[in-house]
This record gives structure tokens, sequence and C-alpha cells, in this order.
């Protein structure tokens, strides 16, 4: 089973992990960027999570927009480039490579509402993400982008997130202040006004000059929007869940796979991660106490073993589409090194 | 501390914590709890799927209240619901004399617009619709099961932001209520959890300095969720007894192995929540409660009940100073 894990790593461009919280799914983007790596590819690291987990994972101070390249042991034959998103440059780069001239490119980046959908808007993070693995497929400098995307509520927003612009752009607010016939800017007027009374003049006017300041640019936007969707429905792009055998997390492992589902993509890998170990069974109970603790500490493990055990199999269960299954233990320290990482790594792509 | 009395310091628990460190698990506590003293309590979620419904066994919980527990002999009812934002701004501008406006702005999308040019406008309106609630609805105590960490801190936030952004008008005037209610700590706390685990630690600890210095909340004792109970007697090599003959054995080596493996884990595992607990309470000045791993079963509601025990005999320990 791993092997074929590791086979789906040597053959992808674009690997992007999903799954709920704490459930370990940083790391393991880490950990199958090292196996890339190994594998002798040169692999670019994408992290969204704004917990800065990769960092605390790998062990480095800060990561910055542009890939910095990770420590590895010296007979790693690849590479490992890793970055942390920053929202707003990347989308500060995308208004500049639009924009007509540094004038139209000025306006839009001072503007506050601008300021307002690069930094809080909630879908940029995503949206920004999938434009820096466009990025950096693009760019042919790399093998494979593994991308971390933040918790599955947010699917949603992850996989519409390159259409969320162009929303905005078809609304028909905007056309109505770009082009205007009579009725529709009478009406629009109308509603600014009442807008204006609610949150203030100045917020309407910074969005109506950002709608005019951005005049021109949607075509391309939007021609890098399809770009992006068609990369993550292409045969080089696979999605790896990552769960853990819990209730409330397979319940959200479900409800991501299903909205890859609607979305006509696939699942290429399940990785069920932080297993509690399954040890053997014992046949007989020595009587002496000095057994005691260590017999219930069996007792108890193997109850969350079998309880795991439902719960993957709920999973599976759930999850169409024949994807490779991955199984990790939990281990009996924390990760958050290269040395974990790397006993890690041997769990799960243990032949 | 009594229960009793740490239930009267404060209207409202803001459960808050990164994700799948326990914030519904522990808001279903509190509101056991609470109803164990006698009090009515409102459980509130934020949008997303519901959690408290399969715990207490109802279907669905809505933006209507909904009785999850009857008032029985002593104990106080429990009313749950949940607060969606989009509802929250409608009911708003309804409420602002812009009703006839507010189905046009929903109709033509405009309420995108209005969210998008004003970032953390839905989160104030779901504090604001909170603040309502406290004041307004008849129960005791209300516990809100916040967004998550990341989430969690734009959403309180917003209040501070909003009020700078509109210097007059409704906004202003909401915004300005909020954060009088986030900076009382009679009408409310905010309750921090989190695993054993460093990178949740972590997470709570920047958390709680950042709530204390950019929203000047009150922040309850932390709770630490999932600890492994300490089982003596696992530093013993069982393997030497055995072959000294100190102890008699039935097993075999491999299954003798496995056992001492086990042993092995469960105390690792054990010792390293004992170190990140002990490393939270050297770095966040806090007093902590904590909530003991179940091993047997899945959360329902009698590991709830059992868990609230837990807590309750947590609080008892608490030299937090009643108001």
């Amino acid at each position: 089973m791993s092997s074929d894990f590791s086979a789906l790593i040597a053959e992808r461009e674009v690997l992007v992990l999903a799954g709920t919280g704490g459930v370990g799914k940083t790391t393991s983007a880490a950990v199958i960027a090292i196996e890339a790596a190994m594998q002798g590819r040169r692999v670019a690291l994408v992290t969204i999570d704004p917990a800065k987990r990769l960092a605390d994972a790998l062990g480095l101070e800060s990561l910055t927009n542009t890939p910095s390249r990770i420590a590895l042991p010296a007979e790693t034959t690849g590479e490992v480039w890793a970055l942390m998103l920053d929202t707003k440059s990347t989308f500060d780069a995308l208004i500049h490579r639009y924009s007509a001239n540094t004038d139209q490119a000025s306006r839009i980046l001072d503007n506050s509402f601008y300021a307002n959908i690069s930094n809080a808007l909630s879908g940029t993070q995503e949206y920004m993400a999938m434009e820096k693995l466009y990025e950096l497929t693009a760019d042919g400098d790399y093998d494979l982008v593994v991308v971390d995307t933040p918790p599955s509520r947010n699917a949603l927003a992850f996989l519409d997130s390159p259409n969320m612009l162009s929303r905005l752009l078809d609304h028909w607010l905007y056309k109505a202040l770009m082009a205007p016939t009579r009725s529709l800017l009478k009406a629009s007027q109308l509603l600014l006004r009442q807008l204006s009374k609610i949150v203030g003049s100045d917020v309407v006017e910074d969005v109506v000059a950002f709608f005019q300041a951005f005049e021109g640019m949607e075509e391309g936007f939007k021609q890098r929007s399809q770009q992006v969707q068609r990369l993550l429905a292409s045969d080089a792009c696979g999605f790896v869940l990552v769960a853990s055998a819990r209730h409330d997390t397979v319940v959200e492992a479900v409800f991501l796979a299903n909205q890859l589902a609607d979305n006509d993509l696939g699942v290429a890998a399940v990785v069920m991660n932080r297993l509690q170990p399954d040890f053997v069974r014992l046949n007989r109970r020595p009587r002496a106490p000095e057994f005691e603790p260590f017999l219930q500490a069996h007792d108890e493990l193997h109850a969350l073993a079998d309880r795991e055990a439902i719960h993957i199999d709920a999973l599976l269960d759930q999850v169409h589409g024949n994807p490779v299954v991955v199984r990790v233990p939990l281990l009996s320290s924390d990760v958050h090194d290269l040395d974990g990482m790397t006993e890690l790594r041997t769990k799960m792509f243990s032949k | 501390m009594d229960p009793d009395e740490y239930f009267d310091r404060t209207r409202m628990i803001l459960v808050a914590g990164k994700g799948g460190v326990g914030k519904t698990v522990l808001s279903a506590c509190l509101a056991r709890l609470a109803a164990r003293t006698g009090r009515s309590t409102l459980l509130v979620e934020i949008d997303g799927r519901s959690a408290f419904g399969p715990l207490f066994g109802v279907e669905n919980i809505g933006y209507d209240e909904v009785r999850l527990a009857a008032a029985n002999g002593g104990s106080g009812e429990i009313r749950g619901r949940t607060i969606t934002p989009d509802v929250a701004l409608v009911e708003w501008l309804d409420d602002h004399g812009l009703k006839r406006v507010s189905k046009r702005l929903v109709k033509t999308g405009a309420v995108d617009v209005i969210s998008t040019a004003t970032p953390g406008i839905k989160d104030l309106l779901v504090l604001g619709k909170i603040k309502q609630l406290v004041h307004e609805s008849d129960v005791d105590v209300v516990i809100v099961d916040a967004p998550a960490a990341g989430h969690a801190m734009s959403f309180l936030r917003a209040p501070a932001m909003l009020a700078k952004m509109a210097k007059t008008g409704p906004i202003h005037a909401q915004a300005t209520a909020v954060l009088e209610m986030l900076g009382d700590a009679s009408q409310c706390e905010v309750m921090l959890v989190t695993l054993p685990e460093e990178t949740p630690v972590n997470e709570l600890i920047d958390t709680a300095f950042q709530l204390e210095d950019d929203v000047g909340i009150q922040l309850a004792p932390v709770v630490v969720n999932g600890l492994y109970p300490i089982i003596e007697g696992l530093d013993v090599d069982l393997t030497k007894l055995a072959e000294q003959g100190t102890i008699k054995t039935n097993l075999g080596k491999q299954k003798m192995d496995e056992l001492t493996a086990a042993g092995d884990f469960r105390q690792k595992r054990t010792d390293l929540q004992s170190s990140q607990a002990a490393r939270l309470a050297q770095m966040l000045p806090l007093e902590q409660l904590t909530l003991p791993y179940i091993f047997d079963a899945d959360i329902g509601l009698a590991q709830i009940d059992q868990l609230a025990d837990a807590l309750a005999a947590g609080i008892a320990q608490l030299t937090l100073e009643a108001t």
C-alpha cells in the first residue's frame, strides 16, 4: 500500500493536502516533500496555515513568500524549498502583472477596499494559495509542488477561490458603475446612498474607486483563474486527504471528499494519521501485581485501536475512486524537528 | 471555589482554541455543569455544522433556540442555537429600520459587497447578536463555542477595528457597545482550551497574549484537554524481573515485548503531556483546569458528564477571586 504512495509522489507534479485542524496535515505535507526529495525530485512546499505550523515543524524561525531551501541530510539527492504564503504580497504581484501601467497598479494598491480584500477577505488566502501554486508550477523550476491548506471547513472556499474575484467583478454593481445605463445608474446610486448610511460614505467611495481602478484587468484575472482550475483538474494534480481516526475528523474528511467530488475532483490518497499503535493481543494475563499497570495500558490502547478501526472503515467506505490508503501510527513523541520527520517518513513510506 | 461561585462571576463564557482540541466538548461540559447548579444555559454555535446536536441527541440546531435538556429537579434547562453571520446581518438591518432595504440588499447580492467592503462586519454583528442574547435572554449563562483559533482572533478584534473605521453611525454604535461587553469581566470571559501537545500549546499562548493585548478580554483558567491519567508502576522493568524469577509470567517473549512496549508508549506519551502542561503553566500565568482522556468510548452525553465531574473537581481547586 505505502509503496503505492511513494509511486504517487514520484509521478505527480502537484499534491494538495486537505483535512481538518489538528490531524497533522502540515507535518504530513513536509514529510511528503522530503520523501520526494529523497527520490531525487526538486520540491516546492507551500503552507498557507496562519499558525505558521510548518515553520514550527521544520524548526524554522520564519518562512517568507519566496521559497527557501530546507537543510536535509547530505545523502538527499533532491531538494525541498519551503515558503509560508504571504497573501498580500502575492495579491500585489498579481495586480502588478495585470495592470496596464504603474499608475493603475498604485491606484488599486493604495485603495482601502483593496487592502481589505487582500488582507482579510475570507477566501483570499485560499485564492492566493492557488495563485502561488500556479506560479510555482508555471515557472517550471520544480518537479513537484506540495500545498498545505487551511482546515476543511473552508474547503469550498478553497476549491471555489479562483472564481471569487471573477464573481465580484461580474457583480451588477460593478457593471453599473463601469458601463452605466441610465436606469442601472439610478438604481445603483440609490443603493449606494443607502449603503453609505449603514457603513459610512468613506467605505462606499473606496468601493467605487476600487471598481473604477480595476477597469480593463478583469479579463486577465479571469483567464488566470481558468488556468488554475485546469491545473487542479489535470492528471498532474492529486488531492491527499489527511484525517485522524476520530468521529469528528472523519465527518470533516467525508465532507471534504464530497466537496471534491462535487467539483469532479478525486481523492488520490487518504493518510490516516496519528493512529494508536496496535499491540499484539494477549491470550493469557499474568497474575503478578507488577503486570497490572502494563495490562491496563495495553487494554486502553487496544480499546482505542478498536474504536479507530471503526472510524477508518467509515471514512474509507465513503471516499470513492479507490485512493491509496496510508496508515501512520502516533509516535511516542511529538514531531517538530527533522529527526521526528525522518521517523515519521519511515512510518509513512514503510514497505 | 465551587461551580456555583464560578458561574456567578460572569454571564457569558466564550470557549476558544485551535481546531480539534475539544472546544465543543468543553462547551457542552460547561453547560452541563452550569445546569447542575440549577442555572439555565444557552449553548451558542457560530455557523458551521452543528456539533451539539449529535451530543445531545437533537437532530438539528438552527437559528432558533431548541431545548437540548429539560430542567429536572435541581438542574437547569439547556438550550442551544446557532448564529449564522448572514442571518445576523439581515436581522441587524431589520432592527435598524432598514427592513425594506435589507431584502433588496440580499436579493441583489449587495450584502456580499458590504461584507467585503467592511471586513469584520459579520463578526461584529454575530458578537452584537451574542450581546443581545446575554442582555435580553432569560437564561442565566451563555456558553459560546467560538470559531477555531486563527479565526477567533479576527473574530474578537473586529469590533475595535470597526469602531475605528466607522467614526459615526449605527456600525460605530454597535462596535462600541460590543467593545464595552468584551471589556467587562462580569459580562464575559474567554476560556481557552488546548491539547497537551507542542503546537496547540504554542498557539494557545500566542492567542492568550493577543487577546489580552488587543481585545482586553478577561481570560478564564486555561483548559488542558485529553490528559492521559497517570498509571503508576510503568517504570518497572518487567522483562528483567521475569528473567530474575522475581515475578512469574505465562507470556512468551514476543507477548512480553508487546506488553512492555505498550507500557513504554503509554508512559512516554504521558510524560510528554505533563511536560507540555508544565511548559504552558510556566509561560502563561493562568490557572489550569484539566480534562482526562477518555479511552473506552467516543464522546457522548455520558462522557460529557464524566468530564464535567473532572471540571468541577478542578474548579474546586481554583484560587480565583469570586466577584
